[in-house]
């Protein structure tokens, strides 16, 4: 599904990705987990094709296609999904027509037809329910006066939408208790299948949980040093990052 | 970043492309000489067969006209403009004046179908009644029959002249006098069409009243004359739109605008101005010197502006309310966008009068490219509006780093127990909001125009429905790709 090969970037001039490799199969699950400042963020802000990142080696292969020769939001309708560390607010932008124009702009790329408002209304209702989430979410303007917990909650919901074929979760635990932490863990879970491949970046053990990974990468100062079964997590919490990747 | 300059470069040529109204239209027509003095303004009298009260009135605004000084404190930059080289009546050559659709040029229906307005009868557009003025000269007025057996006046101003002298008469000048400035005394000397609207006591306007301003010929101005009076008890919602080819010169666009509220009564006045803006150098374009101004004279009545500003070269406009009835509320309602070389310097002023009244003052100005956005707005409280509230809210977004925005508020209060607010906001659209969007699907356009859409969402939901669409497309397609 996803294939990264000696991938290296720099952020102003600044080496921050040097040299990734990692492979994420179709319908599986694999956790990158890292200290502060070893290159997450940057990782999953190249993926998804943010300005402001120089990419100056390597390829990235999303579903046999060059990721890195693709637009944002080609990368998106291709079924690639970031949910942010810090989702945005949005004024005056209502979250039902934001979520539809999304996933109508999705769908159309897809060649699908669009959906009209009542058939989004009916299928976000669908979404909301199977989530445990209220329908005020949909009503409100885009994350705009929203937890930290909510906005993150309004991340897993336009997952659910959009259905992608890969989801990158950027630190999604990061200022969540752990009721929200659930939720966004069965979010995630509920959609596991052949279908669905996910790369869940974090800091630390707990999110993974609830997310059991197929495999962990431990990313040190821009490189991936090891990679393991879901046990190499534990042993990360335990140990700590600099035993570890000795 | 690189990205960025290349989005803007996008926006200047979408907007150089996208002003699918730039079309002129052939057609034989008839022009006053250039130039402007006493002969032009008698001519022009004489072409519309005015009685002797008028062009002694025209005459007289004339001769205060030749007194005045242009203003320039507005913070718009413009060449001096040479008033003797233009024309100041041009009309489409018609053998007598139609007596009904049929007998205006095809060419004609063609224009105003092109522009989205369809004025014959199996195409009219639903619940809406239009007045098309092209040029100088009103061209057609749809479902007048059905206004009139309401006892509603729908006609030219020209028409209204020669069947409703007294209303005209009565009316003409009492919100918007002749020495009001420089542009409103030229117009009252000049003016050559435009709309007249009468709803009498307690009546509701079944339908959305509409006139369609289209400048097509070159070197001439325009400068139409609307007057709307909603007697006691009445309500009526009219729209204007305007439209005008692309053309490398300036032409001027001198309105004048006056409405009277009765007792009770309410006018909703929606615009959407979309005059040609120029290309991305700031060549041609419309000048846009308007006045506009409406009276609550009755208790209780209330006069509600809304208006959509994305077009014109300069913007120079305040539509105001007076308000002198106890209890009567004055509203303004603004989203004004200026792109490339554009500039705006537009806002309101609030006179409260009588006792109680209440003003809501809302004012969203958006900067892209080189544009130039100014909110200059006044808040005037005279010493017996005792309880008079106002509201005012200022927001600004710029787009790019090259644009700028102004919010120039004058508050006058000399009443202890009124109470006058303002906030003001400046913000920009974020990297992080536009990449939010492209993740989730969206192209930069469509990013864009939902950023942009919701930040004038206060403003686009006093909009009638069919306008609302309108002005989200016109909003969307003023700013496409842009990016702060």
């Amino acid at each position: 599904m996803l294939k990264i090969e000696g991938l290296t970037a720099e952020v102003e001039g600044r080496p921050i990705l040097k040299g990734i490799d990692l492979e994420v199969p179709a319908g599986e699950v694999h956790a990158v987990m890292g200290p502060n400042g070893s290159g997450k963020s940057t990782l999953s802000y190249v993926l998804a094709g943010r300005e402001g990142y120089e990419i100056t080696g390597g390829r990235v292969t999303f579903d046999g296609r060059d990721l890195l020769a693709m637009e944002p939001e080609e990368r998106a309708a291709a079924g690639l999904f970031l949910a942010f560390q810090y989702p945005v607010e949005l004024p005056g932008v209502g979250n039902a027509n934001f979520l539809r124009t999304a996933l109508n702009a999705v769908r159309r790329a897809r060649g699908e037809p669009e959906l009209d408002a009542m058939q989004f209304l009916k299928l976000a209702r669908a979404k909301l329910k199977a989530l445990h989430m209220s329908e005020e979410m949909i009503k409100r303007n885009v994350n705009v006066g929203f937890s930290g917990g909510e906005k993150k909650r309004n991340e897993v919901l336009q997952m659910a939408l959009l259905e992608p074929k890969l989801a990158i979760l950027d630190e999604t635990d990061s200022g969540l208790d752990i009721d929200a932490l659930k939720i966004v863990a069965d979010g995630v879970n509920a959609m596991r299948g052949p279908g669905f491949s996910a790369l869940v970046i974090t800091h630390y053990q707990r999110l993974l949980d609830h997310i059991v990974p197929d495999r962990v990468h431990v990313l040190m100062d821009g490189r991936i040093v090891k990679s393991g079964p879901a046990s190499l997590a534990l042993e990360l919490e335990a140990e700590g990052y600099a035993k570890v990747a000795a | 970043m690189p990205a960025v300059s290349e989005t803007i470069e996008t926006v200047q040529s979408v907007q150089e492309g996208g002003y699918k109204w730039g079309f002129e239209t052939d057609i034989e027509m008839e022009f006053a000489p250039k130039g402007l003095n006493e002969a032009i303004v008698r001519f022009i009298s004489r072409k519309k067969n005015e009685p002797e009260w008028l062009l002694e009135w025209r005459l007289k605004a004339f001769a205060l006209w030749r007194k005045m000084e242009e203003p320039r404190w507005a913070a718009v930059n413009f060449p001096p403009i040479d008033y003797q080289d233009a024309h100041y009546y041009a009309a489409p050559k018609q053998k007598a004046a139609p007596k009904s659709l049929d007998e205006v040029d095809p060419e004609l229906l063609r224009t105003y179908e092109k522009l989205g307005i369809p004025l014959r009868e199996q195409e009219r557009l639903q619940g809406i009644a239009v007045d098309a003025v092209f040029d100088s000269v009103s061209v057609a007025t749809t479902f007048k029959e059905r206004l009139e057996q309401e006892g509603i006046i729908f006609c030219s101003i020209s028409e209204a002249v020669q069947k409703h002298p007294e209303l005209v008469r009565e009316y003409l000048g009492s919100v918007v006098p002749q020495a009001d400035n420089f542009f409103a005394a030229l117009n009252s000397a000049v003016f050559t069409d435009g709309s007249f609207v009468y709803i009498p006591k307690g009546v509701r306007c079944p339908m959305e009243l509409s006139t369609y301003f289209r400048i097509n010929a070159r070197s001439t101005g325009q400068f139409e004359r609307t007057l709307i009076i909603a007697d006691a008890g009445s309500h009526v919602s009219y729209l204007e739109g305007c439209t005008a080819p692309m053309r490398d010169e300036n032409q001027l666009h001198a309105a004048v605008v006056e409405l009277v509220a009765l007792d009770d009564a309410t006018i909703k006045y929606s615009t959407v101005q979309n005059w040609y803006p120029g290309d991305a150098e700031g060549r041609g374009g419309i000048y846009n010197f308007v006045t506009k101004r409406g009276a609550c004279r009755g208790a209780r009545s209330k006069i509600s502006w809304t208006q959509v500003e994305t077009g014109s070269a300069i913007t120079w406009k305040y539509p105001s309310c007076i308000l002198q009835g106890d209890d009567s509320v004055g509203e303004f309602y603004s989203v004004a966008i200026t792109n490339n070389r554009q500039q705006a310097d537009t806002g309101t002023k609030m006179f409260h009068i009588g006792r109680n009244t209440r003003s809501t003052i809302v004012s969203k100005g958006i900067s892209a490219g080189r544009g130039q956005n100014t909110y200059r707005g006044l808040v005037k409280i005279s010493p017996k509006a005792h309880g008079a509230r106002n509201f005012t809210q200022c927001d600004s977004l710029l787009i790019g780093d090259q644009c700028g925005a102004h919010t120039v508020p004058y508050i006058e209060n000399r009443c202890l127990t009124a109470k006058v607010e303002h906030e003001a906001t400046t913000s920009r659209i974020a990297e992080d909001q536009l990449f939010y969007c492209r993740q989730r699907g969206l192209s930069e356009e469509e990013a864009v125009g939902l950023i942009v859409n919701g930040f004038c969402r206060e403003v686009l939901k006093e909009l009638p429905m069919e306008f609302a669409v309108e002005a989200q497309k016109l909003l969307a397609i003023s700013l496409e790709g842009s990016v702060g």
